[in-house]
């Protein structure tokens, strides 16, 4: 059963490497490992090799060098056994324009050969009625909106129960209400079980509703694991509020507190070392007169993990 | 987290594991002529060809009400046009010689062009393929849907020209090419057997055009190259020089449906044309098949 098989990853790159026929090098010895249950963001600006890992993992495109596995088979050798299993949206949508939103969910479930012709209609109309489709389902696809023809392509990935959904970027190019209901239908998903694999260049789409994250630039994975984790890779920032900036940096700065930065309201640096009690940092501010207002260490965010593995913003283009 | 999709999973898997054992349901091929024949513009195509026989039919009949009713044709006009005055059921050879080389190939070359490059193009591909389809199963599909347009495409044109020949000349027994009467019901036997023919002359041109739509992401730029290499080929059939190579062009024994309109029937050139059409599909199936098998689907 392939259940068993597939152990605790769903999904398992090793050196996974793709060179386009231009030679364009676009993933780069990828090692992903995606755990079963999780909701795993596959992080990295435009450009850094997202969508080819995803169609790889899809058997769209043969790797240069290198194996994946999904759902404990060999990717792409197995596509007819683990695809039926799969789930996926990938660079945005891909509707006949002349045929109904039903009409293309039944275009679809008919080229699954595992699908039940039976059984086709009801799994059409309940896809349909999960993504909100149902009083459009009989209009031409031409004739959706941008958003409503992303919940179809999600309506065709759902078309079955699913072990895995690779979504590819679901919610590029909706406006914020359209990612709202992408993204708590995505957690909805997950809440059944789904491990859904998500790729995004947006790192508060992957804070917001992933459990796992993995973080690409370039064609290479530069960390991967639970988010929180990630995130507490990063040190975070001792922030001190207070009326009294100056001298609260002077003793900070005293007390062996680097990177200090003096804002109006406050001051920040980097948080003293694990020896130092912060409640002790704390007292010797207000033995020195200093009025705080707030004192802490911010944990760091996804960003800041970020930024510090690559030691840019995430704006940069591939 | 394992023991949290442990029942998912199984639940899942006892429900739509047993990926079933038959692969090569007919669901996708249904599918297929639905979405092919739901087109505007397969209907336009079909629409075009049932035009010839009505055109061919009114132009006889105008040009023949007048005065000179034994005209005989300006010499050049398309085969068993002269007959179609006394009998109705000329008109469907008539109009089944003047299509063949050009519109029905045409309209083949358009809709094998399109069948993958043009599911490439929308980016509907890449979901057929993760459904998943299979490719030999989607490129087995596509060329039978094929070969079924081919088929409907030459029954229209045959059906529109029976109606067409009914309505606006009399019917009645056929004098064949050798001389020979035979019955109007062994003649509407001998129509059927032509069209069938006919449609099975554009296999050959089908199987090219599915070969050609696997090379290239744009639907447009397939059927171009398809319909393009059609007229190169009628060409090359027309120049004397080449005749060496003349036999091998898939066109090159197209007309040979008019021998069975003999009596007996001459059965040299008709089956020495489906063998050529066999080839070529046997060919360029093979080549799509060994290029769509290996591709890297990035639309
Ligand atoms: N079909 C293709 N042919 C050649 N190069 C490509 C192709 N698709 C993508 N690339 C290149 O591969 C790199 C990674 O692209 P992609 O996987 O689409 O990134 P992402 O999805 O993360 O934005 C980019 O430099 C892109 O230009
Ligand atoms: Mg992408």
């Amino acid at each position: 059963m392939a259940a068993s098989t597939a152990g605790e990853s769903v999904i398992e790159t090793r050196a996974l490497t793709k060179r386009y026929g231009g030679g364009q090098l676009a993933v780069d010895g990828l090692d992903l490992t995606v755990p079963a249950g999780s909701v795993f963001g596959f992080l990295g600006p435009n450009g850094s090799g997202k969508t080819t890992t995803i169609r790889m993992l899809m058997g769209l495109i043969a790797p240069t060098s290198g194996a994946a596995r999904v759902l404990g088979e060999p990717m792409p050798r197995a596509t007819r056994t683990v695809l039926p299993h799969v789930g996926a949206l990938i660079e945005g949508p891909a509707l006949y324009g002349y045929l109904s939103g039903r009409d293309n969910l039944i275009r679809y479930d008919s080229a699954d050969p595992a699908a039940d012709p039976r059984t086709r209609r009801a799994r059409v109309a309940t896809a349909l009625d999960r993504v909100g489709l149902t009083a459009a389902a009989g209009k031409k696809a031409k004739a959706y909106s941008l958003g409503m023809k992303q919940r179809l392509g999600l309506a065709a990935a759902l078309l079955q129960p699913r072990r895995l959904l690779v979504l590819d970027e679901p919610t590029n190019g909706l406006d914020p209400q359209g990612m709202r209901e992408i993204r708590s239908l995505v957690r909805e998903l997950a809440s059944d079980g789904t491990t859904v694999f998500l790729s995004s260049h947006l790192l508060d789409e992957i804070e917001q509703v992933c459990t796992h994250a993995a973080v690409m630039a370039r064609g290479r994975l530069l960390t991967q694991g639970p988010v929180a984790e990630l995130a507490a890779g990063a040190r975070g920032r001792l922030v001190v509020t207070t009326p009294d900036p100056g001298d609260a940096a002077r003793v900070l700065k005293e007390r062996g507190v680097a990177d200090l930065t003096v804002t109006d309201d406050g001051v920040t640096g980097e948080p003293p070392a694990p020896g130092t009690d912060l409640a002790d940092l704390n007292a010797a501010l207000v033995a020195a007169g200093v009025r705080v207002r707030g004192f802490g260490v911010e944990r760091a965010s996804l960003e800041d993990a970020f930024v510090a593995l690559t030691g840019e913003g995430f704006d940069v283009a591939g | 987290m394992s023991q949290a999709e442990a029942a998912p999973v199984g639940a899942v898997t006892v429900d739509s594991v047993p990926v079933r054992k038959r692969i090569w349901t007919l669901g996708l091929f249904r599918s297929e002529l639905v979405t092919t024949f739901r087109r505007w513009r397969t209907l336009a195509l079909l629409a075009v060809l049932a035009g010839v026989p009505i055109l061919v039919g009114i132009a006889v009949k105008i040009e023949t009400s007048g005065d000179s009713p034994a005209a005989g044709g300006g010499g050049g006009g398309p085969a068993f046009i002269a007959q179609i005055t006394n009998n109705g059921l000329f008109l469907v050879f008539t109009a089944l010689a003047a299509t063949l080389p050009f519109f029905l190939p045409m309209a083949v070359g358009v809709v094998a062009g399109d069948a993958i490059a043009g599911e490439a193009s929308a980016g509907t591909l890449r979901y057929l393929l993760v459904a998943p389809a299979g490719r030999t199963r989607l490129l087995l599909t596509k060329y039978a849907a094929t070969m079924t347009f081919c088929l409907v495409a030459t029954l229209v044109v045959a059906a529109t020209a029976l109606a067409t020949g009914a309505l606006l000349f009399p019917l009645g027994d056929v004098v064949t090419i050798s001389g020979t009467r035979i019955g109007f019901g062994e003649g509407l036997v001998r129509a059927l057997l032509i069209a069938l023919v006919v449609a099975a002359s554009l296999v050959g041109i089908a199987a090219l055009g599915l070969f050609v739509s696997t090379l290239t992401n744009s639907g447009i730029a397939a059927m171009a190259t398809t319909v393009g290499l059609l007229i190169t080929v009628q060409i090359l059939d027309q120049i004397p020089q080449l005749h060496a190579i003349q036999p091998y062009l898939f066109s090159h024994r197209w007309l040979s449906f008019a021998d069975l309109m003999r009596e007996p029937v001459y059965w040299d050139d008709l089956v020495k044309n489906l063998g050529l059409q066999g080839l070529y599909a046997a060919v360029f199936g093979s080549a799509a098949w060994a290029r769509f098998t290996a591709k890297d689907i990035t639309a």
